[in-house]
């Protein structure tokens, strides 16, 4: 989604300049929720204010929208058809790999050391095993990186 | 009413604490909508939710709000309360953030926050990955093949619509 979001706002329209959307992405990285979302707010706010925010806002958020409603209304109806049933069956194994792959890539890079390594660890050991709400997981990395640095 | 007012919460619940993008907000999503008390989806479910995620444009906390509050509900009016409700934290955060986009630039706070922060969210992505390991989604051998072979796709970075397809059309094949 990054290169289309990054085609819109710094190439096509010029409402962001290069460095400064490297500077947004960051920033949007860094606070909860869609990425997109957020780009969107930045970007709204910086050209129109609070007006701008909602408008863009609403712009991205809009078409996941009406197409996830549209699927939710009739996917019922499909969902026991023999041939959509077994795009699933296909298609569940594949998931969980396809999830898997960027936690390990991303394990990979990281820049934290040891620390980094036990933290992923132990957030993967109390949500995947012991079903701990990753709320706590969040909170107490936060608290913890304050805490520690 | 309570209904509404309760997938309000729930998905604003996502929406603030929904760090490190979709993937990582993965094991929040379930915890809400899978696991008691909500009971909303099955775990099934939750796993179908995650396949069209794949397969449609958009984010994917907004893509399982708008999906569960119109199956939990049956009209728009949930999809929507769902989706506002995703929508508010990262608009309210966000909106701060822009305004003091100079004074947050400088400050060396959010760097030292994710010293930490991040290696958890790898183990919350981990953890996403594991919770669709189960029963349901992997039913026989062709499974455990299906997985192997995605999992090598990509990590050579092809396209993860095109794995989902041709995991898709294998599936057709083989169960269809």
């Amino acid at each position: 989604m990054l290169p289309l979001i990054q085609n819109e706002i710094v190439e096509k329209n010029n409402w962001i300049k290069e460095d400064e959307f490297l500077e947004l992405l960051a920033m949007a990285q860094s606070a909860p929720g869609p990425i997109a979302v957020n780009v969107a707010v930045f970007v709204g706010y910086k050209i129109g204010g609070l007006p701008g925010t909602i408008i863009t806002s609403l712009g991205t958020v809009l078409p996941s929208f009406l197409i996830i409603l549209l699927i939710a209304m009739y996917f019922k109806d499909i969902r026991s058809n023999s041939y959509v049933e077994g795009f699933f069956k296909g298609v569940k194994p594949a998931l969980a790999a396809l999830i898997a792959v960027p936690a390990i890539k991303m394990a990979k890079k990281n820049k934290s050391g040891a620390v980094g390594t036990i933290v992923s660890l132990l957030s993967l050991y109390l949500v995947a095993v012991l079903n701990i709400s990753p709320v706590w997981i969040i909170l107490a990395a936060a608290i913890g990186a304050i805490l520690i640095k | 009413m309570m209904i509404y007012l309760e997938l309000f919460l729930s998905f604003f619940k996502v929406g603030l604490f929904g760090f490190g993008g979709g993937y990582a907000m993965l094991p929040l999503i379930k915890q809400e909508i899978v696991d008691a008390p909500h009971l909303w989806l099955t775990i099934e479910q939750f796993a179908d939710i995650v396949a069209i995620s794949q397969m449609t444009p958009g984010p994917i906390a907004i893509n399982s709000a708008t999906f569960v509050g119109y199956t939990v509900t049956g009209n728009i009016l949930g999809s929507a309360t769902a989706t506002l409700g995703v929508c508010i934290p990262p608009f309210i955060i966000m909106l701060i953030l822009s305004k003091f986009y100079f004074k947050f630039k400088e400050s060396k706070y959010s760097e030292k926050v994710f010293y930490i922060l991040k290696p958890a969210v790898v183990g919350l992505i981990g953890a996403a990955a594991i919770s669709l390991v189960n029963k349901s989604n992997f039913i026989d051998y062709v499974s455990i093949i299906l997985f192997a072979a995605m999992f090598i796709g990509a990590m050579k970075k092809i396209d993860p619509i095109k794995l989902i397809l041709a995991a898709g059309a294998a599936g057709i094949i083989i169960y269809g």
